[in-house]
């Protein structure tokens, strides 16, 4: 999905790294076998990004400048309009800004904007993603009864957390296409709320 | 035994468990999470927690798990049935490490079991994406 951005701007010391929130890296081979991506995929089937970033959906993406310091915050970002028509946001915009970043012509946020963008999480979130890592490793030993209790547990904590909700269906045995998401996802809009959340200012 | 994941490590403990309450002794607290009490202090090798007023943590020689995390300020996931629990990190020190913008460090293996750092990136922009199959 980002091989033809990577390829454009390796040159300008500019890297690519994704991380697949994803229950088994078997699952997420396919995929990565057909992008043949020349960055690199980093399989997270715990989490760990999440929790350490605050990401509550996917796509999800940031900048890290040379110094290893947040110049933009979680952002949504998708890397091709495949989904446009669901997800009403197309990629040329929020690409186009990689791009001038990567070029040197835009320097990303100031410290103080990129703070006023950040969500930070909840005590209620923490207690989600807590939630989660026990029920992902009860999944772990076959216990898949005493994991749902936690999955749930971890869903209705923190319901603005998709990598917890759907993310969690493919462990379940739930099809995350299927129709509890399709139910899970417009409820989340009939109660007011957007399941993606893209910065305003490149928003597609 | 019980099971106690603190982040990415997990212990097997040995544990009492009375009315939902998962105790642990000294030893078995210090033994899987690094904790230890001194004088109303709850103390690791790195830090020092003193005891809320009124605390009665390591009364007896017993801790009782939910106080401990409570006193951490750290979410617990318990589950006595299933004999495991799950110490996540606390929403402050999060929003300390993302307020400072600094990128939390991490390392995770690629589809080959390749190991990767972000800091190894250091030096080059990271345009870092996460994303899913589903």
């Amino acid at each position: 999905m980002w091989q033809a951005l990577y390829e454009e701007l390796r040159g300008r010391n500019f890297v690519v790294l994704a991380i697949a929130l994803d229950k088994s890296a078997e699952d997420a081979r396919p995929w990565i076998e057909k992008a043949a991506p020349t960055y690199p995929v980093l399989i997270d089937t715990q989490h760990a990004v999440a929790d350490l970033y605050n990401i509550v959906n996917v796509p999800t993406a940031l900048w890290i400048d040379e110094r290893g310091r947040i110049v933009r915050p979680n952002d949504v970002v998708f890397g091709t309009d495949t989904f446009k028509h669901i997800t009403q946001l197309e990629s040329a915009r929020p690409l186009a800004a990689v791009r001038a970043w990567a070029r040197g012509e835009t320097a990303g946020f100031t410290a103080e904007e990129a703070r006023a963008l950040q969500t930070l999480p909840t005590e209620q979130a923490q207690q989600a993603r807590a939630e989660f890592g026990l029920a992902e490793w009860l999944a772990r030993q076959g216990r898949a009864e005493a994991a749902e209790r936690h999955f749930v547990r971890a869903g209705e904590l923190a319901p603005h957390d998709f990598t917890i909700r759907r993310g969690s269906m493919p462990i379940r045995g739930i099809d995350p296409m299927g129709p509890q998401f399709r139910e899970m996802i417009q409820a989340w809009a009939a109660s007011g709320h957007s399941y993606y959340l893209p910065l305003p200012d490149t928003r597609g | 035994m019980f099971t106690l994941i603190d982040q990415d490590r997990t212990h097997d403990v040995a544990a009492r468990v009375e009315g939902g309450r998962l105790l642990l002794s000294a030893e078995a607290l210090r033994d899987a999470l690094g904790w230890e009490l001194h004088e109303g202090t709850l103390c690791n090798d790195a830090m020092c927690v003193p005891l809320p007023a009124g605390s009665r943590l390591g009364d007896g020689g017993v801790f009782d798990l939910a106080e401990v995390a409570a006193t951490l300020g750290r979410p617990l996931a318990l589950d006595v049935d299933a004999g495991a629990a799950f110490l996540g990190v606390s929403a402050g020190e999060r929003a300390q490490t993302l307020g400072s913008l600094m990128a939390p460090d991490f390392t995770l293996p690629d589809l080959a079991g390749r190991s990767h750092t972000l800091s190894s990136f250091r030096g080059k922009k990271v345009f870092m994406v996460a994303w899913a199959s589903w």
